[in-house]
């Protein structure tokens, strides 16, 4: 029988070849992204200053409902087809499966709204003192978002009709990484030192990494009973 | 005492107790509260700075109060339902959760009442507003979540699950938002022993708390035995009690 670390691999592969199989699937979320932060313009002014100081913000907010939006895949299919089942009736501890599905998921929708965000910056005129900054914040913050989403899609995999649902027991859980990361951006952009803020970030990063694992396997639990 | 326990902890036992329990808790908070209303609106002097609007205190404090107190026994009660399957627990957690959200958004609506005629806006994105804000959306999203799962006792578990997850997320999100902006008035009184705040103005203050805790009770357990007869409406006891009140 295989190890519980080598299940974590094993299944690490097969969403990420899944994900790989249904690659069209995976620009959705990232040009709902795209397409967001361009409204912003169009809707508020075309003036650099303007969009400058909103810049930090929107790429945030942006990113935190593409993030939101791409949630809905992470359980649903598996959930559909029984796998689900079978792997919280598996022999390996469900929190660290659970912690290699969300990575993997993280990979495919997570991982590329960082590489995606520096142009959608030039975009908006953020100062390039703040794109490594918008990077570091992306790269801290947006595996919370996972790990802490993971836990409202696990409560509402059951239901017919989750995804509204979904965004009203995420959003207000996105709060605290939405302050700190966009705080950290807008800061930058204007010359001050950001470090706090990321400290903040990793620390809010180890905690949902350490216990939101548990609270998907429980919740997960509860929406397969 | 476990025996005790089990026997409290039976839908039956505590239909009937909280039956003969609500009167007396529903008379207490009556008194306490038509005392705290007549100290804080006739005996309290006007207040120096904002005259007689900072009343509105009376109602505001305990209800943000109650706000964060009922999250903590629903999350709590949830946490019991969910570690020992105890029906009551999960019981007083499901009926907790709208009253706690009333709880919020009467502290909310009293805010910006008092915050009109004093900061001349009615909302400000002030740390402490905007963290009620926030409590008041995780509390509509529990309500949601219970209502949106069919089995009563999946929601329950569910949206436990949920409250615990907040009661994490709280603090956080409290302390986040105060370092992002702050412009409230100091909390009333952080340690009993010197309070900011006048012996005249606070004896009202703590009474009307204490009423408010106790229309909390109430409300509860009339709540939790709607609730109970709902959930055991199959079982013989409350088929037996419908047959009593149809004859």
């Amino acid at each position: 029988m295989a190890s519980d670390l080598s299940a974590f691999y094993i299944l690490l592969k097969r969403d990420l070849t899944l994900a790989y199989r249904h690659r069209a699937e995976l620009a959705n979320p990232l040009l709902f992204f795209i397409i967001v932060v361009s409204l912003f313009p169009l809707g508020i002014s075309s003036e650099s200053k303007a969009l400058q100081s909103i810049a930090p913000g929107v790429i945030w907010v942006a990113a935190l409902l593409a993030a939101m939006l791409s949630l809905d895949s992470l359980f649903r299919s598996d959930f559909e087809d029984g796998s689900l089942e079978q792997i919280a009736l598996s022999a390996h501890s469900l929190p660290l499966l659970v912690l290699g599905k969300v990575l993997a998921h993280w990979l495919v929708t997570g991982l590329p709204l960082i590489v995606l965000a520096p142009f959608l910056g030039i975009l908006l005129f953020l100062p390039d003192t703040a794109m490594l900054t918008l990077i570091a914040t992306l790269a801290l913050g947006t595996p919370v978002l996972s790990l802490v989403g993971a836990i409202g899609v696990a409560l509402t995999v059951g239901l017919r009709r989750g995804g509204v649902l979904l965004s009203l027991l995420v959003l207000p859980l996105y709060i605290p990484v939405l302050i700190f990361a966009a705080g950290a951006v807008n800061e930058a952009a204007r010359g001050f030192p950001v470090a706090g803020q990321l400290y903040f970030l990793a620390a809010l990063l180890s905690l949902s990494l350490t216990l939101a694992p548990f609270a998907v396997a429980a919740a997960l639990r509860i929406s397969l009973s | 005492m476990w025996a005790f326990l089990h026997k409290f902890s039976s839908p039956k036992y505590f239909y009937a107790l909280s039956g003969r329990l609500i009167p007396w808790f529903g008379w207490f908070c009556l008194a306490f509260m038509l005392a705290g209303l007549y100290y804080g609106l006739f005996v309290a002097p006007p207040d120096y700075q904002q005259g007689e609007s900072y009343r509105i205190m009376f109602v505001h404090v305990p209800a943000a109060w109650m706000s964060m107190f009922v999250y903590m026994v629903m999350a709590i009660a949830g946490g019991i339902g969910l570690v020992w399957r105890i029906k009551l627990a999960e019981v007083i957690a499901a009926s907790s959760a709208p009253i706690g959200a009333s709880f919020t958004f009467l502290a909310l609506a009293t805010g910006a009442l008092w915050g009109k005629p004093m900061w001349g806006t009615w909302w400000v994105w002030d740390a402490r507003l905007t963290s009620e804000l926030i409590l008041l959306f995780l509390y509509l999203g529990v309500i949601a979540l219970n209502s949106a799962i069919e089995d009563k006792r999946t929601a329950s578990r569910a949206s436990a699950v949920l409250a615990l997850v907040g009661v994490v997320n709280i603090p956080i999100i409290h302390y986040s938002v105060e370092w992002w902006n702050t412009l409230h008035q100091g909390a009333t009184f952080t340690k009993l022993d010197a309070p900011s705040i006048h012996i005249s103005m606070l004896i009202p203050l703590l009474l009307m708390a204490i009423a408010f805790k106790l229309f909390y009770v109430v409300v509860v357990l009339k709540r939790a035995r709607c609730e109970v007869l709902e959930r055991e409406r199959n079982s013989s006891w409350v088929q037996e009690l419908v047959k009593k009140y149809e004859t």
